[in-house]
């Protein structure tokens, strides 16, 4: 049963592969509108140095923008979480901020920055941030009362209760929101480098759009979702090493 | 001599809009001696807990004052230790680290907390052992029972030798065998140390089993209405006729209150 457990992902993928497969080649469509996964596959073996040179740069650009999101985003939600009179000043704000369509503030940082990594990090770091935030001023603000009176009669100060009980009882939501930015990241750099990109995945994709070579485009959604993938998986891991005392059961309901 | 706890003539009113606005106590006058073991049985909802908060500083009264240790209470004090119905453990400490967390924010312990830890660990530990917890200090409080949980939250309670430990109905969730176990435990514990106790409960039983004095509570607003000595020797008998008679006594002046 376990091992069966743990072949249930490569089955569904495999299964899911042959199915694409079996249907391209059954209903005869085209390459150049949808590539089968063999020609992908062909596509990524052959093209293989383009491909992992713009992963790279992809992947470089979507870390250094998650990472300033994590501190920022932390920082926020940190101070959010903990006055109410930022809680009412900032909240808005972040909201209308967060409402804001990233593609079309990608051409105002072309402008400022040129066409390079910068508006690629910015916006990976714009996507990301505000689950973050959101997540760690949650879990301060849904710290059980009962909790902060055993510090309160203690006599408490305000930054010790939250040393002690606030910032350890949010690791789960900081955690949590660290699997969904990541994968959030790699979105805000894809879509500013198909937007306005001169290297990555997004570019190449754009580039490849262009000749009309549809098995390199599928080949780079193709690596997009594994580098979302393996990061998702570090991030759940971390988050299980961390806060193992958060989840006791499978995390199933039924 | 002056008594170590004076509640004198004291109301609260929760705040709230219009009709929601709710008078917890009212003209509330308490003395607690130093030393002493109080015990506050009332109807639910008569403002017993409200009592508690009041002298540990965590709500301020609106009107009346409260005096510890002959200071005026006028913000959360730091030589009392209190115990809840839930035993609120922080689950990502272990067991010994929970009940080690009042040395890390109560002086003069916090500042040589680090230098000093293990003293304080071994202190802890020794804790734990006198209420029945040896062998489980590095567990996770979510692997172990209810009344274990009770059990360290108590140790929590009493870690940095408060003058004054404030317990809220403390035993209520807990099966009866584990409930009267833990009443030995507590009188155990404070007939070696002689701190001053006030226990909230609606158990007379407990009341009667644990206390020198039990003060009854009129329903809300609430307000000490009559005050009993308990002098039988400890250990208690709960089945001998004086401690029934006395729970009967206590009961029907209850039962008085409610209908009133």
């Amino acid at each position: 049963m376990e091992k069966l457990e743990r072949a249930m992902p490569w089955l569904f993928i495999t299964g899911l592969l042959v199915l694409w497969e079996a249907a391209a080649v059954g209903f005869k469509v085209p390459v150049f509108i949808l590539p089968r996964p063999s020609v992908v596959a062909q596509s990524l073996i052959s093209q293989w140095w383009p491909i992992l040179e713009n992963s790279w740069v992809t992947l470089y650009r979507t870390m250094v923008g998650f990472a300033i999101a994590v501190v920022a985003g932390a920082l926020l939600g940190i101070a959010i979480g903990s006055s109410r009179l930022i809680y009412r000043g900032l909240y808005p704000v972040l909201i209308g901020f967060n409402s804001v369509p990233k593609v079309a503030v990608v051409p105002v940082f072309v402008i400022w920055f040129g066409t390079g990594a910068v508006p690629a990090i910015l916006t990976a770091f714009l996507v990301s941030f505000f689950p973050i935030a959101v997540n760690v001023a949650t879990g301060l603000a849904t710290v059980e009362p009962e909790l902060l009176d055993v510090l309160r009669s203690l006599g408490a100060r305000k930054r010790q209760i939250l040393i002690k009980i606030g910032l350890p009882r949010s690791l789960p939501y900081f955690f949590a929101s660290l699997k969904i930015a990541i994968t959030l990241a790699f979105v805000g750099t894809i879509i500013s480098e198909t937007v306005a990109g001169s290297a990555g995945i997004g570019y190449l994709m754009m580039a490849a759009t262009a000749n009309f070579d549809t098995p390199l485009v599928f080949a780079g959604l193709f690596v997009t979702a594994i580098l979302g993938i393996v990061m998702y998986a570090i991030f759940a891991v971390a988050e299980q090493r961390m806060t193992f005392w958060a989840k006791r059961g499978d995390g199933l309901m039924v | 001599m002056r008594p170590f706890v004076e509640i004198s003539d004291v109301s609260l009113m929760y705040p709230g809009a219009g009709a929601s606005e709710t008078l917890a106590l009212e003209h509330a006058t308490l003395a607690i001696d130093k030393g002493e073991f109080v015990a506050v049985v009332g109807p639910s909802g008569c403002g017993k807990s409200t009592l508690l908060k009041l002298v540990s500083g965590l709500h301020a009264p609106t009107k009346g004052g409260v005096i510890v240790a002959g200071h005026e209470v006028a913000g959360p004090i730091k030589i009392v230790g209190m115990a809840f119905q839930n035993p609120i453990m922080l689950p990502w400490r272990t067991t010994l680290d929970n009940v080690l967390l009042p040395l890390e924010i109560v002086e003069p312990h916090a500042s040589r907390f680090r230098s000093n830890r293990k003293n304080y660990e071994a202190k802890a530990r020794a804790l734990l052992a006198a209420v029945g917890l040896d062998g489980f200090a590095d567990s996770y409080p979510w692997q172990l029972s209810g009344g274990m949980q009770q059990r360290a939250s108590l140790c929590r309670a009493l870690i940095h030798e408060p003058d004054l430990l404030l317990l809220d109905e403390p035993f209520g969730a807990l099966d009866a065998f584990t409930r009267e176990e833990l009443w030995a435990v507590l009188r155990d514990l404070w007939t070696a140390q002689q701190f001053t106790v006030v226990l909230v409960t609606h158990d007379l039983t407990e009341a009667v089993y644990l206390a020198d004095h039990v003060h009854v509570c009129s329903k809300r607003p609430g307000r000490i209405i009559s005050s009993r000595k308990v002098d039988l020797p400890h250990p208690r008998d709960k089945y001998s006729a004086d401690f029934v008679a006395l729970v009967r006594e206590l009961h029907n002046g209850i039962a008085e209150v409610r209908a009133a």
